[in-house]
């Protein structure tokens, strides 16, 4: 008798219909693009504000570097004195006053120009002025020294490398962001996927426990069979859940845009994001863009994702049902759920930075075939161009140690729950795999 | 007769701990089984590997004449000592589920449930969640479920537990009924009164190794010690007592007369005839009572065990 179906079907509909997750599923991206949008608002409204900055060159040899842009105005005094401009500078409710003594020692005054301003200044305004400053020192040293400025100008040089491998596709710079934000996004998912719904299937396995309906269950059906129910059906609700975050986490986005005008993608963060990329001189390449979407392997990428999420997902899931069947209560858990986390967390670290850094190295590379850290590793180096052989060995080798995982989990989770009162120790589990 | 259930020769080790100690169980089919011991005998891992949920290490089972196979799960109806159920699930749902997982279909299980909830008067509880009952009135639901897929073999451990008196006859008599229409009843208990009420084959045991089993009365014939209550009408009381004692084991007997007499328990010898105390006595005065001291389950409980360690 095959009660897989009808385990899965109860196991999906207890917890799609148990009202925290509902309640979870419905807040939770309502709560997160509230925030979002009100920190898109506040950002908007920071940068609709103009400010005024003085300039007091008694040196003259500040020249007009300084451009007006959307956000900022420069407005140069003359004719006044320190003080009086500090007054007037305050009275007019001004940002600030940036202010260069009268010297024509170029070296002197590297280090006594001052800016005076009611608050103290963000570091941006700071450093943008420094740099200004800085420029128009320079080209002053420049001429002294008897340099001409316009050959200088000329004579720049604005390299950007075209990136090519052997086979003689392009790559660039952009394209390694791509592959990392999709790497990311892909071991992310998994981690956070086998943290939330793990925990979800070790509960479910204790309730069990406490509310003594285990027994009951087993007389009909076989441990494994019961297992393998609560991993599917958990992992189904969970799917179902991250289907209507999406959905719903896009409706409102687009509702909110639509309603109050604010425009997510202003994030502060994104904005860095793009000046950074515009300071590096990769703007406007929309092209390039869309070359390194082409360039990803996505059918490797898609196919490897499904597998190995699968397969990483499940055999951590299945430890955790064992954890659920070892332990009487949740409070007992954490003994047990912190060594499996362990590489857990190991496998996003290396990801994060080891993979970014050297995609192919040997740390990389071997914990991309390890099992307990392939999935997450593996998921990552892939947009990177990882040959198929590699791939099938770090999966086969992940499938080997699932299997061994589900039937020392299966000897654990029969005996253990029907063992009730204590908390056992390794010991004891390792016994139990022995009955 | 013809046996339900056979169990053979069953060990079983957990780590250097014996459960079971080559145990050997016949169940005739139609009876009410007594399967009996102390805590920690080893009852309950018996009970286990009979429903398959632990595996013996040697021996084996048959059930109805076939080796115990996975398809026998809807053959036997359990009522584990440590029940309970889903506590936020709604009562039909969950019984609606563990019918289906012994086998039935759901319209058949809605129908007996049905047929089930209206006999115990519990039809409106249909929608409610287990949370929301008492532990009693969850028993109830736990012990439809049990029977509900109508098994061959039935097996109840402690399954008074937790009821009312009222409730604990209306289970009883279903456990009665149920056994009336073909059912085997494997019953698991300590408390004797009921063993003596319903069983009539028992098996004991104790410390991992089974001391004892047959039919009831069988068990009954080996245990009485040939003892017998007796009252005789005489002049002289005192005297007879002490001549009694004398020649017997006596104990003093307690039992309701309108007139005084001499009442005792005596204990014959392994050799001596009831019929040939009956005749001394006569000779000593009027026999007003004589009844043989059959030992009742309790004693027999207590005595094997006793004998036994």
């Amino acid at each position: 008798m095959n009660h897989l179906p009808l385990i899965i079907r109860r196991e999906y509909l207890t917890k799609v219909k148990n009202k925290a997750f509902i309640v979870m599923t419905i807040i939770s991206p309502i709560v997160l693009i509230a925030l979002i949008a009100t920190v898109a608002y506040l950002s908007q409204i920071s940068s609709n504000k103009v400010r005024t900055i003085a300039i007091l060159d008694e040196s003259g040899l500040i020249k007009n570097t300084f451009k007006d842009t959307e956000t900022t105005k420069y407005k140069f005094l003359t004719n006044i004195d320190l003080e009086a401009a500090k007054a007037l500078v305050e009275a007019q409710g001004e940002y600030g006053l940036l202010h260069v003594e009268k010297s024509l020692d170029v070296n002197y005054l590297e280090n006594h120009v001052k800016f005076y301003s009611e608050d103290s200044p963000s570091l941006s305004v700071v450093s943008g002025l420094e740099s200004k400053v800085e420029k128009s020192l320079t080209d002053v040293k420049l001429v002294q020294v008897g340099v001409d400025l316009d050959k200088i100008e000329s004579a720049k040089i604005d390299v950007s490398i075209i990136q090519e491998n052997f086979s003689g596709e392009k790559t660039s710079k952009i394209e390694s962001i791509i592959k990392l934000a999709f790497g990311g996004a892909a071991g992310y998912l998994l981690f956070m996927f086998i943290i939330i719904y793990g925990n979800m299937i070790m509960r479910s396995v204790i309730e069990e426990k406490t509310s003594r309906v285990i027994e009951v269950i087993i007389s009909s059906v076989k441990p494994m069979q019961l297992m393998l129910g609560k991993i599917i059906g958990t992992s189904l609700a969970g799917i179902t859940q991250i289907i209507i975050w999406i959905i719903l986490g896009g409706v409102l986005t687009g509702l909110v845009g639509f309603v109050f005008g604010i425009d997510m993608s202003q994030t502060p963060q994104q904005q860095v994001i793009q000046q950074s990329i515009f300071d590096q001189q990769l703007n406007g390449q929309i092209e390039t863009v869309l070359a390194g979407f082409y360039h990803l392997p996505l059918t490797n990428l898609i196919i490897a994702f499904v597998f190995f999420f699968i397969a990483g997902y499940l055999l951590y899931s299945s430890m955790y049902a064992a954890i659920g069947a070892a332990v009487d209560n949740e409070t007992d858990t954490q003994q047990f759920v912190f060594p499996i986390l362990m590489p857990l967390i190991l496998s996003v670290y290396i990801g994060f930075f080891t993979v970014i850094e050297d995609p192919h190295g040997t740390v990389s590379t071997i914990f991309s075939f390890f099992p307990l850290t392939s999935p997450v590793v593996m998921l990552m180096r892939i947009p990177f161009g990882v040959p198929i052989w590699q791939q099938l060995l770090s999966l086969l080798l992940l499938i080997g140690s699932f299997l061994l995982t589900v039937w020392f989990a299966a000897k654990i989770y029969r005996v253990g729950i029907l063992m009730y009162g204590k908390k056992p120790t390794y010991k004891e589990l390792l016994k139990w795999i022995k009955y | 007769m013809h046996n339900i259930l056979e169990a053979h020769t069953i060990s079983k080790k957990f780590g250097d701990f014996t459960a079971l100690n080559q145990v050997s169980i016949e169940v005739p089919k139609g009876s009410i089984f007594g399967l009996l011991g102390p805590n920690g005998a080893g009852k309950t891992t018996l009970i286990r590997i009979i429903n398959q949920i632990t595996m013996p290490d040697s021996g084996h089972v048959i059930l109805d004449g076939e080796p115990l196979k996975n398809h026998h799960v809807k053959d036997i109806g359990y009522l584990p000592e440590e029940r309970g159920l889903y506590k936020s699930m709604k009562v039909g749902e969950q019984a609606l589920y563990l019918a289906q997982l012994k086998g039935l279909s759901k319209a058949e299980a809605k129908e007996r449930l049905h047929y089930w909830f209206e006999r115990l008067e519990i039809g409106d509880w249909w929608n409610k969640k287990i949370q929301e009952l008492s532990k009693g009135m969850a028993q109830k639901i736990q012990f439809v479920v049990t029977v509900l897929h109508e098994p061959k073999l039935l097996i109840f451990d402690e399954p008074f537990s937790g009821f009312d008196p009222i409730n604990a006859n209306l289970i009883k008599d279903e456990i009665l009924r149920l056994r009336d229409n073909g059912s085997t009843i494997i019953f698991s208990t300590h408390r004797m009164e009921s063993v003596e009420e319903l069983c009539d084959h028992i098996a004991l045991i104790n410390k991992s190794n089974k001391i004892l089993d047959g039919k009831l009365t069988e068990v009954k014939r080996q245990f009485k010690n040939n003892a017998y209550e007796v009252g005789v009408k005489t002049d002289n009381i005192a005297a007879l007592h002490k001549e009694l004692t004398e020649k017997f084991e006596v104990s003093p007997a307690q039992f309701k007369t309108i007139d005084d007499q001499l009442k005792l328990n005596v204990k014959l010898g392994a050799t001596e005839k009831p019929n040939d105390f009956l005749q001394y006595l006569t000779t000593r005065g009027e026999v007003s009572h004589f009844v043989e001291l059959l030992p009742s389950t309790n004693d027999i409980f207590i005595k094997a065990i006793q004998n036994n360690s």
